[in-house]
């Protein structure tokens, strides 16, 4: 398990942990990335809250590779991270990954982190579906 | 103090809930894609060569939203806003399985989710585009597919 990191990931899960709760806990709404970014697009909810969440992500990522170099990928000295496979592959991942959370209404972070934590059933049932069908995708496309 | 959607203690919650996801992300790695695939390679663990750190990053972040949560219940309303957006969806029904089936090929294929690929913009890799806007065509193309479903009849 050369790539295993216990440390840095259980320290991630915290901070993403937390964002989840101040998100509830503060504005009543979950911190689930797909219904985030998906509301933005026609037919729209409420926008603002919303650019606001995603572009800190984004910055907050970016800062903390500055702050935090060499945990991996992404930052100064690090190598940047590989997107797996040819634009078109890509295309066909990202077409899937927004057309199956819009469906199944959330994500691993929607279903994966906020669901299981109200302990829905519903989102069970979402978790137990996509990690399964991604483990077998891996198992018969062979992309690592 | 006030409590729409705008208000400035909404919107800076919003965003200091996102930098902590963002940051979250990066000190995990579920940026890097190919770490992501490495824990999805299940078929690995008898060569040695599974990375569980997905495990390790999601177990403590539901742990800590579950705290969150408990917290609420003592709460009659979230603090900035006049109640929680609870999904008002409750039934295990076809699209939440059907999607999250696509989705989990989509995932599988890349390694990629929703917050890891909006947080790799911060690191323009290669090729980021070409997932993001096929992303957001698929979300966008998904709401008329689930108008379509729900608009049907159940069968059974």
């Amino acid at each position: 398990m050369e790539f295993f990191s216990p440390v840095p990931a259980t320290i991630g899960g915290v901070l993403i942990g937390l964002s989840a709760a101040i998100l509830w806990i503060g504005n009543g709404r979950i911190a689930g990335i797909s219904g985030i970014f998906g509301r933005i697009l026609p037919p729209t909810g409420p926008v603002r809250w919303r650019l606001a969440f995603l572009v800190s992500m984004v910055a907050m990522a970016g800062l903390g590779a500055l702050a935090f170099p060499g945990l991996g990928v992404g930052g100064p000295g690090a190598p940047a991270p590989q997107l797996i496979g040819d634009p078109l592959w890509l295309a066909a991942a990202g077409l899937l990954t927004g057309l199956g959370t819009r469906i199944g209404n959330g994500c691993t972070s929607g279903h994966g982190v906020c669901g299981l934590a109200r302990l829905s059933l519903r989102s069970a049932v979402a978790v137990a579906v996509f990690f399964s069908v991604a483990m077998i995708t891996v198992a018969v496309t062979g992309v690592v | 103090m006030s409590k729409d959607n705008n208000s400035l203690s909404y919107v800076a919650t919003a965003a200091v809930s996102g930098g902590l996801f963002g940051l979250g992300l990066y000190v995990s790695q579920m940026v890097d894609p190919l770490k992501v695939l490495r824990f999805l390679d299940v078929g690995a663990i008898p060569s040695g060569g599974w990375d569980p750190s997905l495990a390790f990053v999601i177990v403590p972040a539901i742990l800590v939203a579950f705290i969150g949560n408990r917290f609420a219940k003592g709460l009659k309303a979230p603090l900035f806003n006049g109640h929680f957006h609870l999904p008002d969806l409750k039934d295990i029904d076809a699209p939440l399985v059907l999607g999250a089936a696509l989705f989990g090929i989509g995932w599988g294929m890349s390694g990629i989710c929703p917050g890891p690929a909006i947080a790799l913009i911060a690191f323009v890799p290669h090729n980021l585009l070409v997932f993001l806007v096929a992303m957001f065509a698929g979300s966008f193309a998904g709401n008329h597919v689930l108008k379509w479903m729900t608009r049907r009849p159940a069968i059974a």
